[in-house]
């Protein structure tokens, strides 16, 4: 989708957001280009998830500017439906809606927002199930899915909606470690049709093949950001080191 | 012993007392038609009530609520019919009956439909808010399903509730089947009718008792 002007497809910038007296974050400026992947990594409490969660206003910021592409996203007089539905979400624990089958946890935003018929969501829902190779799967309920089968119906669920940009919240880090590949192999695909994703996940292999550019955050703020390469063999900032140190187990 | 069954079971007075008694089921069965849809409905409204972000509209039914679950139903049923009257505002037994059992009625169901709205997570919400779909919709096709079924048994057992509550209904002179089978007692000079009568409500209420055990024992394994 090419935008007509230059600005990138999702643009942070200032992003305040308190819990009562805690300061979660500081001003955050994150902007991430159409096609690109960009991952988010920082310990803890770092603010990764409310940075996210602030993207599609699920947490309302305190202050602070966000735009998709060009959009803007926070203020006054947002038609905020309409913006989610242009922001795909995946969320750790998929939320999948257990009461339907994969394919009408894919179809309902189809109908009930964009207002498709049968047909037509039946056919897009299809497309996506068979995106993430699930299309056999289409009838079955959630709890006869693998952790990580949800998880591709979750991705199937938010591509169908066509989003300018993807948000992943860990999507990987509540399955077994054999169910994680096939997650991070539908995310790579996606990645290379051109999808605009911002990632916050603890996979560091997956970092360093996949993302163009790596965020550290850390208490609230960017530490540092940069390529792949340069912040896993060069970090500059102390807390990128010991962090890495952390994750990696010292290696 | 022969004594016993002529006073309890004696078959000829059931088959005479039964077209008395009919009508009264059909009476009984009147007033649930109206009370239980009708109460549903009002319980779902209470409940949204209850978790709306208004606080003045949340305090109302919470208020609401708390009130009609306290007060026993056969106060409240008197105070309709016989009470309201030195306001100024008669009503008929089934009006009165209908009005009081609908306030207790919504109440109930309205806690419950409230519990089980609650034990859908928020991810549920969130996932649905996600996706552009309102916070209406996201009630309505995300949220309250998984609630309803999650209350399933409460819900049956309120219902049994409510179909015993209807007996109450003798009180204020309407011909449900209680009412009825009591004047087929005064009239037989036998309790026969009133065996008749309890057999019914058996009949009808213990299929859906032994639905909830075995609701509650699905959900406890
Ligand atoms: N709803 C909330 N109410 C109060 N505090 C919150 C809330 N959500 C997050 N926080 C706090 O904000 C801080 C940042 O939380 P956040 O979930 O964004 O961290 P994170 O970087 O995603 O951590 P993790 O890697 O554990 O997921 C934490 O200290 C957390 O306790
Ligand atoms: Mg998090």
């Amino acid at each position: 989708m090419n935008a007509p002007t230059q600005r990138p497809s999702l643009e942070v910038r200032g992003l305040h957001k308190h819990f009562g007296t805690f300061h979660a974050l500081k001003g955050v400026d994150i902007s991430v280009e159409h096609s690109e992947l960009v991952f988010v990594l920082g310990p803890s409490g770092s603010g990764k998830s409310t940075m996210l969660r602030c993207c599609n206003r699920l947490e309302e910021p305190d202050a602070g500017d966000i735009f998709l592409e060009g959009d803007p996203v926070t203020g006054k007089g947002v038609d905020l439906n309409a913006i989610r539905q242009r922001i795909g979400m995946v969320f750790q624990s998929f939320n999948l809606y257990p009461h339907l089958s994969a394919r009408r946890n894919v179809t309902l935003a189809l109908r009930k927002v964009l207002g498709q018929s049968r047909d037509e969501a039946d056919a897009r829902a299809m497309a996506a199930l068979e995106q993430v190779g699930l299309a056999d799967k289409s009838e079955n309920l959630p709890a006869a899915l693998s952790g990580g089968q949800q998880q591709r119906v979750a991705i199937a669920r938010a591509l169908a909606l066509e989003p300018q940009v993807m948000l992943f919240d860990e999507p990987t880090s509540a399955l077994d470690p054999e169910l994680v590949g096939d997650v991070l192999a539908v995310m790579r695909e996606l990645k290379e049709t051109g999808m605009t994703m911002l990632v916050v996940s603890h996979e560091m292999q997956f970092a360093r093949e996949a993302a163009d550019r790596v965020i550290i955050m850390d208490d609230g703020q960017i530490v540092e950001q940069g390529s792949p390469e340069r912040i896993f063999e060069n970090p500059n900032h102390a807390r990128t080191r010991s962090f890495l140190s952390r994750v990696t187990g010292g290696a | 012993m022969d004594q016993l069954i002529e006073q309890f079971f004696n078959i000829e007075i059931m088959i005479a007392a039964w077209p008395t008694i009919l009508r009264g089921l059909w009476m009984t069965l009147a007033i649930c038609a109206v009370v239980i849809p009708m109460g549903l409905l009002g319980g779902l409204f209470a409940a949204l009530g209850m978790l709306s972000q208004n606080r003045a509209l949340r305090w109302a039914t919470v208020g609401f609520v708390d009130f009609f679950r306290a007060i026993p139903p056969l106060v409240l049923l008197i105070f309709v019919y016989s009470g309201l009257p030195f306001a100024g505002l008669r009503l008929s037994p089934f009006a009165a009956v209908a009005i009081a059992f609908l306030l207790n009625n919504s109440a109930y169901y309205g806690e419950i439909f409230r519990a089980g709205i609650g034990s859908v997570g928020t991810g549920q919400t969130e996932a649905a808010r996600s996706t552009g779909l309102g916070a209406s919709q996201t009630m309505a096709y995300v949220v309250l399903p998984q609630a309803v079924r999650n209350v399933l048994p409460d819900l049956i057992s309120n219902t049994i509730e409510v179909v015993k509550l209807t007996s109450l209904a003798s009180v204020v002179s309407l011909a449900e089947m209680l009412y009825a089978a009591d004047m087929a007692r005064s009239v037989t000079y036998s309790a026969s009718p009133l065996v008749l009568a309890a057999g019914i409500y058996l009949v009808i209420l213990w299929p859906l008792v032994r639905l909830v055990s075995r609701f509650e024992r699905r959900i406890a394994h």
